[in-house]
C-alpha cells in the first residue's frame, strides 16, 4: 500500500516534470506537442476509488496548466480521462476479470491490451483538450488531424518510457496478449 | 426531497465529473477574458521559476544568434528614433521646432517562455508591475510587433502573443497606405492574414506592412510581416493575403515593452465621442 503511494508520488513529479521542462518546448512544425503526463492517470491501479480518480485528474491538470498558462484545459481534459476510465477498463476487462493489485502495465497485460488501452484514453484527453481549445468548427478537420497525429506521438512516446523506465515484473506473471 | 437525495446519491460519480468540469471551463473562460485576476497562471512564483531555469539553458544555446539580433536591433533602433517622438509644435510658429515631447517608452525584457505551437499562445517576461509594467502595453521584437501584456505580478508579466485566437492588430500597407487588420488563423507561426483589403488595391509578393496609427499600443510603422500571396478571385468583396511574419517567433530572446505615454488621454477623448 505504502509502496504503491510512494510510487505512484514519485511517477506524479517525473511524468510533470518531463512534460513541463522538455515535451512543452517541442515546437515541431506547430504541429506535434506531445502530452505523456496523464500517464499518470492511466498507471494508477485498477481499485483505485472513482471519487479520488476524478480528484487527481483534476489536480494534474492543474498542475500542468499553471507552468502553460492554459487556464483549465488540461485540467478539463484529464477529467474526462479520468472519469472515463473505468468504463474503458471495464470494456477492456480480459475474460477472468482484473486481479487484485493487479498492475497496468504492459508486462502484465500484454502489449496488444496496453496499446489499446493507452490509444483510447490518449485519444480521449487529445480530442478535449484541442477541440476545448480552439473552440470553433470552422477549423474541424484540421484539429481532428492535429488530435490523430499527435496521439500517434503521445502513445509511442508513453510506451517506449514504459518499456524502458518501467519495473520489468516476474515472467511468470505475464499474460500474452 | 428525498427522491432528489436519492438520485444525487447514486448518480454521484458523473455529478461530482460535471462539478470538476465546470471548474475547469470557468477557468478556461477567465483565462480568455482580457484582464482578469486568475492564478492558474506562469506569472505565479514556482512556474516562473521553473521556466526561468529552462529559459537559462535555451538562452545560452542561442546566443549566438541573439547577439546577432542585438546588432541587427542596434541599427533599426537608430533608424527609429525620429519617429519615438510626438512633434507638438506643429502648427505653432512662435515655438522652437526643436521642443519634441516624448510620446513612447521602451524597456527591455527577456522571454522566460514562450510557445508558438498552440492556437492561443502566451509568452512570460522577467519585467512586472515593480519595473512599471501595465495591462495592455504593447511588445514587440527587434524584427516586429510580438503581443499584448495581459497580466503582472511584482517581477513578471504574460504576454498575449500576436499568434493568439483573439489577437487583431491594426496594419498598414506601407507603399499605398491602405489599412487592414492582421489576424493569426493558426497552424503556422511563419503566416498570417490580412483581412478588409477591397479588391481594388494592387498588391505584389514582398510588400511592407506595417502597423497603423490606430492602435493605441504599437507605435506607428512597426514592421509585422511581407506580403507572402495574394488571392483577389475570393467570393466577397475582400482579398485572401497571406503575410509572412518578420517576427521569428520560435527564437526570442529579447523583446521591448513599449509604453504608449498618451494613451489614457487618447482613449478618453475616443470614448467621450461614442457616449
Amino acid at each position: 500500500m505504502i509502496v504503491q503511494l510512494i510510487q505512484n508520488a514519485v511517477r506524479f513529479l517525473l511524468l510533470v516534470f518531463l512534460q513541463v521542462v522538455l515535451l512543452n518546448h517541442i515546437q515541431w512544425s506547430g504541429f506535434v506537442n506531445p502530452y505523456v503526463y496523464l500517464l499518470f492517470i492511466l498507471l494508477l491501479p485498477v481499485e483505485t476509488p472513482k471519487g479520488l480518480l476524478l480528484v487527481l485528474g483534476f489536480v494534474t491538470g492543474l498542475v500542468i496548466d499553471m507552468f502553460g498558462n492554459s487556464g483549465g484545459l488540461h485540467a478539463a481534459a484529464t477529467v474526462a480521462v479520468a472519469f472515463a476510465r473505468p468504463g474503458i477498463l471495464r470494456l477492456l476487462a480480459p475474460r477472468d476479470g482484473y486481479e487484485a493489485e493487479m498492475r497496468l502495465v504492459p508486462q502484465t497485460m500484454g502489449l496488444k491490451w496496453f496499446a489499446t488501452y493507452l490509444v483510447l484514453m490518449t485519444f480521449i484527453h487529445h480530442f478535449v483538450l484541442f477541440y476545448l481549445e480552439v473552440f470553433r468548427f470552422s477549423e474541424f478537420f484540421l484539429t481532428f488531424f492535429k488530435v490523430l497525429l499527435n496521439v500517434g506521438i503521445s502513445v509511442l512516446l508513453m510506451i517506449m518510457g514504459q518499456y524502458l523506465f518501467g519495473r520489468a515484473v516476474n515472467r511468470n506473471e505475464r499474460i500474452l496478449g | 426531497m428525498r427522491n432528489l437525495l436519492i438520485f444525487l446519491w447514486r448518480y454521484n460519480f458523473f455529478i461530482f465529473f460535471l462539478l470538476l468540469e465546470a471548474c475547469c471551463i470557468y477557468l478556461i473562460a477567465q483565462n480568455n477574458h482580457f484582464q482578469r485576476a486568475a492564478f492558474v497562471n506562469s506569472s505565479n512564483r514556482i512556474a516562473a521559476k521553473v521556466n526561468s531555469g529552462v529559459s537559462a539553458v535555451t538562452d545560452y544555446i542561442n546566443l549566438r544568434e541573439t547577439n546577432e539580433g542585438l546588432a541587427r536591433q542596434n541599427a533599426a533602433l537608430k533608424s527609429l528614433l525620429p519617429g519615438v517622438y510626438y512633434i507638438d509644435s506643429v502648427n505653432r510658429s512662435h515655438v522652437k521646432d526643436t521642443l519634441r515631447k516624448q510620446q513612447y517608452e521602451f524597456m527591455v525584457a527577456r522571454v522566460v517562455n514562450n510557445s508558438v505551437n498552440r492556437r492561443n499562445n502566451y509568452l512570460t517576461l522577467d519585467r512586472g508591475s515593480l519595473q512599471g509594467v501595465h495591462p495592455e502595453m504593447g511588445v514587440i521584437s527587434a524584427d516586429g510587433i510580438v503581443g499584448i501584456v495581459k497580466d503582472v505580478s511584482p517581477h513578471y508579466c504574460s504576454v498575449m502573443s500576436f499568434l493568439h485566437k483573439d489577437s487583431r492588430v491594426s496594419a498598414r500597407i506601407k507603399k499605398n497606405g491602405f489599412i487592414g487588420s492582421m489576424v493569426w488563423e493558426g497552424y503556422d507561426a511563419q503566416f498570417a492574414a490580412l483581412k478588409d483589403i477591397a479588391k481594388h488595391v494592387k498588391l505584389a509578393k514582398g510588400d511592407t506592412i506595417v502597423t497603423s496609427s490606430f492602435s493605441a499600443i504599437f507605435p506607428e510603422g512597426i514592421m509585422i510581416g511581407t506580403v507572402d500571396f495574394v488571392d483577389a478571385n475570393t467570393g466577397n468583396n475582400f482579398q485572401d493575403i497571406r503575410i509572412r511574419l518578420s517576427t521569428r517567433f520560435g527564437s526570442l530572446s529579447y523583446v521591448y515593452l513599449v509604453d504608449n505615454l498618451m494613451k489614457d488621454e487618447q482613449l478618453k477623448l475616443e470614448a467621450k465621442q461614442t457616449q
